[in-house]
């Protein structure tokens, strides 16, 4: 694929995105995106087969995006407690400046699940995410600082807690800026997740 | 007549593991036709173990099984002043089993300083340093009947074999015990599934399976020529390696769902990208028995 053409493609999925997240994935039409875009409806089925495959490849993009920033904490040389707090900040973060991306895991991707099923079955479409959160946990339980658990147990606190509270977010329920539940959320986290 | 190779058996801190896995050669009467022991614990040999330590008996090949330690005396001498004396005539001296190559299960015996020949595990000692070039290993708990034998057809033939970091010939272990594992497909769709003893599921993901970061040829050269511990339905136990006998051998050690070992070579992110991917899958075909469905 082009450099141009990569790029064209990049552009469909960060405009979908955006519809998909606020509109909702079956109010959005092809010919809604192409607008947008100012595409004629062929040429974006040039680039996507189908709005499902649309749909696939948007959560592949937001989790090879969250993956890159996950793997980048796990390769610095800090102790654990530390990472749990840069992961907060981190999806804290994408929340507040790509809150599309978040809406679009929780209202697009956990709520349409007959869209993925076929081609997203498992974890297979947010794999890289998935793999560094894996990463974050072993590295934990071998240098003594966490507990072992079932992975899922300590997945659901970790990623549980933060799609709730982002979520909260997107409602206008939270009295607070994101921003000011990091500390805390850290603390509940680690002290949850902690060997101690 | 042709000349027969005369081999020392010397056995230092052993269970005689080895020599009995080594009297399940299926070709005893070849071998013996080739090879002649000067002394055998078990076998009948032209002499006694005194004769041995008190004499100078023509020699080629000193076999060595069991750990050591210099306080360790056989006949009343040290195994260590035995295996100097002998190293100074022999051709080529072979460790035999992981207690002589790694120390194995004997490091945790009571005499003072027990390690293999030239290695404490992984670490390279000192001791006998200038016998290197000299030494074959031949690590495994037991020993494979074969690769000991045709480790010595090799020294009897001339051959130079290539050896690995610990000294033990590449033609044996290179491969780790995976390769030819009747289990590979369960394995590579991440099935374990598996009850000992019966012939489904792969035993590295809870069954405590050091095969693919194990090497020997268990499952290229097989036991008694039909058959391997996971063939059988039992978890490698990694005996061919510095680390064994390691503890919990029976259940894979894990870090939050992530193994501890893995295969030899993977990097853990590619490992767990691919573990992702064939975890989507669901085989029937693999979930259900072989025969009795």
């Amino acid at each position: 694929m082009s450099d141009k053409k990569k790029l064209k493609r990049e552009q469909i999925i960060q405009c979908s995105l955006e519809l998909f997240a606020s509109n909702g994935f079956y109010s959005t039409t092809i010919p809604d995106i192409a607008k947008s875009l100012k595409m004629s409806v062929g040429n974006i089925y040039n680039y996507f087969k189908s709005k499902d495959i649309l749909a696939n490849e948007i959560i592949k993009y937001i989790s090879a995006y969250l993956g890159e920033k996950l793997k980048e904490i796990n390769e610095e040389d800090i102790s654990t407690k530390e990472k749990t707090r840069k992961i907060v900040e981190m999806y804290f973060k994408t929340a507040s400046l790509k809150p599309e991306m978040i809406d679009y895991f929780l209202r697009i991707y956990l709520s349409n699940r007959e869209v993925f099923r076929d081609t997203c079955e498992g974890m297979l479409c947010v794999n890289e995410f998935v793999t560094e959160i894996m990463i974050y946990f072993e590295e934990g339980v071998k240098c003594g600082d966490l507990r072992e658990q079932d992975f899922f147990s300590a997945f659901g606190l970790f990623m549980g807690y933060l799609g709730g509270m982002v979520f909260l977010k997107g409602e206008n329920i939270l009295p607070k800026d994101l921003n000011d539940y990091i500390e805390d959320i850290t603390f509940n986290i680690y002290k949850a997740l902690s060997s101690e | 007549m042709r000349q027969k190779m005369r081999i020392l058996w010397l056995s230092a801190i052993s269970c005689n593991g080895n020599t009995h896995s080594f009297l399940n050669y299926p070709y005893m009467e070849q071998f013996l036709e080739d090879f002649e022991f000067i002394y055998h614990p078990v076998i009948d040999s032209k002499y006694l173990l005194q004769d041995i330590v008190s004499k100078e008996i023509a020699c080629d090949i000193l076999l060595i099984e069991g750990a050591i330690s210099k306080e360790y005396k056989r006949a009343d001498v040290s195994v260590v002043q035995i295996i100097e004396k002998y190293s100074k005539i022999v051709q080529k001296i072979v460790t035999v089993g992981t207690c002589a190559t790694f120390g194995g299960i004997f490091r945790e015996s009571g005499y003072e300083n027990t390690s293999g020949m030239h290695f404490d595990q992984e670490k390279q000692i000192e001791n006998f340093k200038h016998l290197l070039d000299k030494t074959i290993s031949i690590s495994g708990c037991p020993i494979h009947p074969e690769v000991l034998v045709n480790t010595l057809y090799s020294i009897k033939k001339s051959v130079t074999l290539k050896l690995d970091k610990y000294l033990r010939p590449k033609e044996f272990y290179a491969y780790t015990v995976h390769n030819g594992c009747t289990r590979n497909e369960y394995f590579e769709y991440k099935v374990d599934n598996h009850n000992f003893g019966e012939l489904e599921g792969c035993m590295f993901y809870e069954h405590g399976c050091q095969a693919p970061f194990t090497h020997g040829s268990c499952n290229k050269i097989l036991w008694n020529e039909v058959n391997s511990k996971t063939r059988a339905g039992v978890p490698c136990m990694g005996c061919t390696e510095p680390s064994f006998p390691r503890q919990n051998l029976f259940s894979t050690k894990k870090n939050m769902a992530i193994p501890e070992h893995l295969p030899v070579g993977v990097n853990k992110r590619v490992y767990l990208t691919l573990a992702g991917i064939t975890k989507a899958f669901k085989i029937q075909r693999l979930e259900k028995k072989l025969f009795d469905d």
